[in-house]
């Protein structure tokens, strides 16, 4: 029933979809297309040489420390705040969710200014860090902590509405067959959202590896010691060293591929182990 | 030392009236609105694509569609620029014919689109995948023709959906750093958004500068939030969906 007046005809169909895939082609995947060959605009030895700089290296290493702190760190308190709204009643949990939310709908500049204001030299607490004799602002903590606040939704968000639909009626056959609290939690709760799970887990790392607007303005750019890789892309570029500054690029278009890819082989293969609605 | 919440509330009004962050404010959010608008008519027309028609690479289709999301920041703005400069991809063809993107305020509108792109798409979606075939039966039997089912019957369901989205993709555009500062030159006055001109003012170390203009964001980014909520409210009551 595709045809007269249950569908659209033919030309009309035909011409939709060469438009809506002509505007797709345009604004993602030519993009897309042109990281990688502006990395490889002057051969594969010069862009192998963009790796051999220290500098990068160390934006390298920075983000992924950064990332594998701040991802585990995120899977425990999304999993704990999904948890705790999911499957228990308190006051206050409307202000959770909504708390939970916050990042996404501040800009990324202001959630690294908020940490400038708490930990900065003329912060709030300020004063205090400088007696630890412990640097926040313009140093790697900062940048670990701005990244798990843009980064805290994530995997909350995938869990909370996956553990409503599910409700409670597992947990309390197990707890009635007698196994403790803790192990209803891991034999019950915690195999029933794993691929919820590993979806935020993506979702969430792409994101730590990938901020910009938090980082940038908490990190100070100093190479070699609070560059990560997209600070470190801003850095070559606006050197005008295209080739390596694409280079960095396409390794994180590259784990961006990657996430996307494996997100939608679990959509397709593990669509019922996941929220039905995913907001975003 | 000076801390930052010394601003008095005169100081605190003259910094977010004053001509070059009223200017800021002006481009950040008419830029997003545009972007917005652009997403809102795209975004309905890939989703109804995806969701109405087969045909071959639909899947590969549906998952670009959030590149955006996991595509960093930093990347999709160095990518643009270099796509709409001068003697890029696309830019090159553009400038003769006498239209500028890059370091303009319309390279911050393609910015803000492209990182905005999947929130329409996927706010509508699912609305348009519940929707029942047999309402637009009923109306083909009552004998509208194909242009009036899909007009006054299907596109009026989805405008909840839709403002959803746009406001959705409205929200992030305003907060959006890391693609724009790329492509938008970044002047005063003409190309300098919003979020720039927080971190400007944060190098100088003006922190009370930036922080009040960093609230005037928020509040407006909490009244952008509020009205997403009551749309969705509004049509879970009118629709029966979100």
């Amino acid at each position: 029933m595709h045809d007269g007046v249950f569908g659209e005809g033919r030309a009309v169909r035909w011409t939709l979809i060469a438009l809506a895939v002509g505007f797709l082609v345009l604004f993602l995947v030519l993009p897309l297309l042109a990281v990688f060959a502006e990395a490889l605009r002057r051969g594969a030895a010069a862009f192998f040489a963009a790796f051999d700089d220290a500098d990068t290296q160390a934006a390298i290493r920075l983000t992924l420390l950064v990332a594998a702190i701040a991802v585990p760190l995120n899977l425990v308190f999304g999993l704990s705040a999904a948890w705790a709204i999911a499957k228990f009643e308190f006051p206050g949990k409307s202000v959770l969710i909504s708390l939970i939310d916050l990042p996404f709908s501040v800009s990324p500049v202001v959630s690294g200014l908020v940490y400038v204001l708490l930990f900065g030299a003329k912060g709030l607490l300020g004063p205090l860090v400088d007696d630890w004799d412990f640097k926040i602002i313009f140093a790697v903590p900062g940048i670990v902590l701005a990244t798990i606040f843009v980064t805290f939704p994530f995997i909350a968000r995938e869990v909370i509405p996956l553990m409503q639909e599910q409700g409670t009626a597992d947990e309390e056959a197990a707890l009635t067959l007698g196994a403790s609290g803790f192990r209803t939690f891991l034999t019950v709760t915690l195999p029933n959202v794993r691929w919820a799970l590993l979806y935020g887990v993506l979702l969430c790392n792409a994101r730590a590896m990938g901020e910009f607007g938090a980082v940038s303005v908490v990190s100070g750019h100093i190479r070699g010691l609070t560059n990560t890789m997209p600070l470190q892309v801003e850095i070559l570029y606006n050197e005008y060293n295209f080739v390596a500054a694409f280079a960095v690029a396409s390794l994180l278009a590259g784990l961006a591929l990657v996430t996307l890819g494996a997100k939608s082989v679990l959509e397709w293969r593990y669509g019922d182990g996941l929220a039905r609605v995913h907001r975003h | 030392m000076r801390r930052y919440a010394a601003l008095t509330w005169g100081q605190f009004w003259e910094t977010v009236t004053a001509p070059r962050t009223l200017a800021a404010y002006r481009l950040s959010f008419g830029a997003s609105f545009l972007a917005a608008a652009i997403n809102g008519v795209f975004g309905l027309l890939v989703a109804w694509v995806l969701e109405r028609y087969d045909f071959p690479g639909k899947r590969l289709v549906d998952g670009l569609v959030d590149l955006p999301f996991a595509l960093p920041t930093a990347v999709a703005g160095i990518v643009l620029t270099t796509f709409y400069a001068g003697n890029g991809w696309i830019g090159q063809y553009l400038e003769p014919r006498g239209i500028k993107v890059a370091y303009t305020p319309l390279g911050i509108v393609i910015a803000l689109t492209f990182v905005g792109l999947p929130f329409v798409v996927r706010t509508v979606q699912p609305v348009l995948q519940d929707f029942e075939r047999e309402v637009e039966e009923a109306s083909a039997t009552l004998g509208a023709g194909r242009g009036q089912t899909v007009f006054r019957v299907v596109l009026p369901a989805l405008v909840p959906a839709l403002l959803t989205g746009g406001a959705l993709a409205f929200a992030r555009a305003v907060g959006e750093y890391g693609s724009v500062i790329f492509i938008a030159g970044n002047m005063p006055f003409v190309s300098e958004i919003a979020p720039l001109l927080i971190v400007t003012r944060l190098e100088e170390f003006d922190y009370a500068g930036a922080s009040a203009i960093a609230t005037v964001m928020l509040i407006i980014s909490f009244a952008a939030l509020l009205v997403i909520n009551s749309i969705q409210a509004f049509s879970r009551r009118r629709f029966g969906h979100a």
